[in-house]
């Protein structure tokens, strides 16, 4: 009989970093585990907590109000940046957004000019931007060998941009993305996604969730890990109306079909 | 509007408090409001009452009035949800005879978070309630730390003879006192039988507002409301002068409250369901017992009040019982769900979610929300609205069986749905965001089970 698959969720600061939504991503994850007959632990490390980079199989880091990310920031500095760098170049998988986007890239610079350092696991770095990104979002992975896409609502002011070491999760369809201007959305390094989508992003994505669950699994057990699929009737159906929702009430960028 | 429909702007500008003018039509009421609110305002014999937070201004705000209608005063209030200024000038104008002088005794106002700063600078209450800051539409406000800020510097401007009425469980509404002279009165629940598990994920503030340190909990009741303290800096809950020491909930049905006060112990039969009713039950009774309401009125406007429009509401529609229940924010909606799964072990649902302005654009919130409480309880969820599906994938993900699950984004259909899955005896949970809350409502009185908005 076949050994049962597990995988550990490791989520950085839960109860700090969880503004819209992003608990969603967890319980996507989690479900479509179980789903599956797979062993889902999920475990949180939050300020003051190390983190051993072995014993990492997908990370998730979400966004977080001013005051949060303020106390956030350090404390990734001192208890956990280190090991996330080895972690992203041993190829662990991570979904990190907005708030845990900005932190894990280079930098951020803020309306003053300051400087606020981040992980530099990703090739990015965010500056305070005057406006707000605000919408639902229509972006398309041009990595994916099928050039799927992937629905959310993007709610930020940061602009970010990125270095020639990592490449964009996507091109937009429908919204802002990275920055508003150069048609990227989030970013790519190895098996660590970035992203400005919320939604939550998994539920409405279930080809994205499915995509970082083989990736972890499959550092754990081998490339031959296959997932069973799943009924995604529903998934699809509101991936659909979010995508039908954000071209009725965003401008479509141009040339972008 | 119909103040403006057919009258001369002398006798609009004389109605409005002020002498004959220069009235510009189409821009009267907006460039008017301030001098309108505060001549007026300043008439009423009884003065003036703000309300406001995150959940429960308009429940708070109508219990206040109910319970001052009982001690035989005439309490003005400005409709439900229209609680911007303009709203405020409405119900001024509207009240007021055609010299300037308001008809009723006392304004009790609820006002929407980010405009208390400007209701303050052209209204002197008597009392300033504040109910709870919580996470609602992100889209709109931003952070709940920019619009406590707001607060806090408003307060620090308010007249020290204002009475401010706070809650003692809400971290973030408590220390907003530190701002300001002047009385405080603070309203909380001393009940440990009510108290959950542990701080749920939705929970805005775990920080001490003073030293950033991470706030311990001994009792937590609802969202982030409950006893803290913090273990750096020694920052805790006030004790609250209105206190319930007793709750026994039952289900929609509402509670038993014993309610220690200053004035006494009031014991009262409740009429609305779930925790967080209980709390506008608390913040109305500190309200009333500041601006010197004795007892008695108290408790029989308290037992006697029954729902706002739409807030929750019990309608008989083709011989089923519905209950109409807002949901806007996660918090709201957590106490709704478990309102319902105490009350009923397989429920019948129709969850509508629009993501209009006044919904909140982005319907990540829903993630928020603990639909886990649902799984194995679900009757049938019909979802419904300009984001059903989201609700469906929602429920999905929260474990509740999809054969359970139907999208039917018109409200209309969904309603006929719903009363073609039950027969009559049943109840069906009605859970409208605000917008699709109007339309459900315009559906059922175009078909005769309720009477117009405008009548409330």
């Amino acid at each position: 009989m076949a050994e049962r698959l597990r995988l550990t969720i490791t989520h950085l600061y839960p109860e700090l970093m969880n503004v819209y939504g992003d608990r969603g991503n967890i319980l996507a994850l989690a479900r479509r585990c179980e789903w599956r007959g797979i062993e889902v632990r999920e475990e949180a490390a939050t300020l003051g907590d190390r983190l051993n980079p072995g014993a990492l199989d997908l990370v998730f880091f979400g966004g977080g109000q001013d005051r949060e990310q303020e106390v956030v920031a350090p404390d990734l500095q001192v208890t956990k940046a280190e090991a996330l760098r080895e972690a992203a170049e041993a190829g662990v998988t991570m979904l990190l957004v907005c708030g845990g986007y900005q932190l894990l890239g280079k930098f951020f610079r803020t309306h003053t000019g300051t400087e606020i350092p981040g992980v530099g696991v990703l090739d990015a770095w965010t500056i305070a931007g005057p406006r707000r990104l605000i919408g639902n979002v229509v972006v398309r992975c041009d990595w994916d060998p099928q050039r799927r896409t992937l629905v959310g609502f993007e709610n930020h002011s940061g602009q970010t941009f990125l270095g020639p070491a990592c490449q964009p999760l996507g091109s937009v369809l429908v919204g802002g993305g990275n920055n508003g201007t150069d048609g990227q959305e989030g970013a790519i390094y190895r098996n660590v996604f970035g992203c400005y989508l919320h939604g939550s992003l998994l539920p409405k994505n279930p080809w994205f969730a499915d995509e970082l669950l083989r990736r972890a699994l499959a550092r754990r057990y081998g490339p031959e890990v296959t997932l069973a699929p799943l009924d995604d009737r529903l998934e699809v159906q509101a991936h659909d109306a979010v995508a039908r929702r954000a071209r009725q009430l965003r401008r479509v960028r141009s040339g972008a079909w | 509007m119909a103040l403006l429909a057919g009258r001369s702007a002398g006798a609009l500008s004389r109605r409005l408090g002020l002498g004959g003018g220069t009235v510009i039509a189409g821009h009267v009421v907006p460039r008017l409001a301030p001098q309108a609110l505060r001549s007026i305002s300043s008439r009423l014999p009884q003065g003036v009452v703000v309300v406001s937070g995150t959940n429960g201004k308009t429940t708070t705000a109508r219990i206040i009035s109910r319970i001052l209608a009982e001690a035989g005063l005439r309490p003005l209030h400005n409709r439900a949800g229209a609680n911007l200024l303009t709203g405020l000038v409405t119900a001024i104008a509207a009240d007021a005879t055609l010299d300037g002088r308001p008809r009723s005794d006392v304004g009790v106002f609820e006002v929407d978070e980010a405009t208390v700063p400007r209701a303050l600078e052209h209204l002197v209450p008597r009392a300033l309630v504040l109910t709870n800051l919580f996470r609602d539409q992100l889209d709109r406000y931003g952070e709940v730390h920019y619009v406590a800020g707001l607060w806090r510097e408003a307060l620090a401007r308010l007249d020290p003879s204002c009475q401010l009425v706070l809650n003692a469980d809400d971290p973030l509404v408590a220390s907003l006192s530190s701002s300001r002279a002047g009385g405080t009165r603070y309203f909380g629940i001393g009940d440990r039988q009510q108290a959950v598990a542990a701080l749920p994920h939705a929970a805005d503030a775990r920080l001490c507002t003073r030293c950033q340190a991470r706030l311990d909990y001994s009792l937590v009741f609802y969202g982030h409301l409950g006893h803290y303290r913090c273990p750096s800096c020694g920052l805790e809950r006030p004790t609250p002068a209105v206190e319930a020491e007793s709750v026994v909930l039952e289900g929609t049905e509402g509670a038993r409250l014993t309610l220690r006060t200053p004035a006494g112990p009031i014991g009262v039969s409740w009429r609305l369901p779930g925790l967080y009713n209980v709390y506008n039950a608390l913040a109305a009774t500190a309200c009333c017992l500041a601006l010197g309401i004795s007892p008695e009125p108290i408790r029989h406007g308290l037992e006697l009040f029954t729902t706002a429009f739409g807030r929750l509401e019990r309608i008989t529609v083709e011989e089923r019982c519905l209950y109409l229940a807002l949901v806007k924010n996660p918090v709201g909606f957590t106490e709704v769900l478990r309102t319902i799964t105490g009350s009923t072990p397989h429920a019948t649902l129709l969850i509508l979610i629009n993501d209009l302005f006044a919904d909140g654009t982005d319907v990540s919130w829903l993630w928020d929300v603990d639909a886990e409480q649902l799984a194995g309880r679900v009757q049938l969820a019909i979802c419904s609205g300009l984001r059903a599906e989201d609700m469906a994938v929602r429920l999905k993900y929260a474990s509740v069986d999809p054969s359970r699950i139907v999208v039917e984004n018109d409200p209309r259909r969904g309603l006929e749905l719903a009363l073609q899955r039950t027969v009559p005896g049943d109840t069906i949970y009605v859970l409208p965001t605000y917008t699709a809350m109007l339309e459900i409502r315009e559906t059922l009185r175009r078909f005769g089970y309720v009477s117009g908005f405008w009548e409330d």
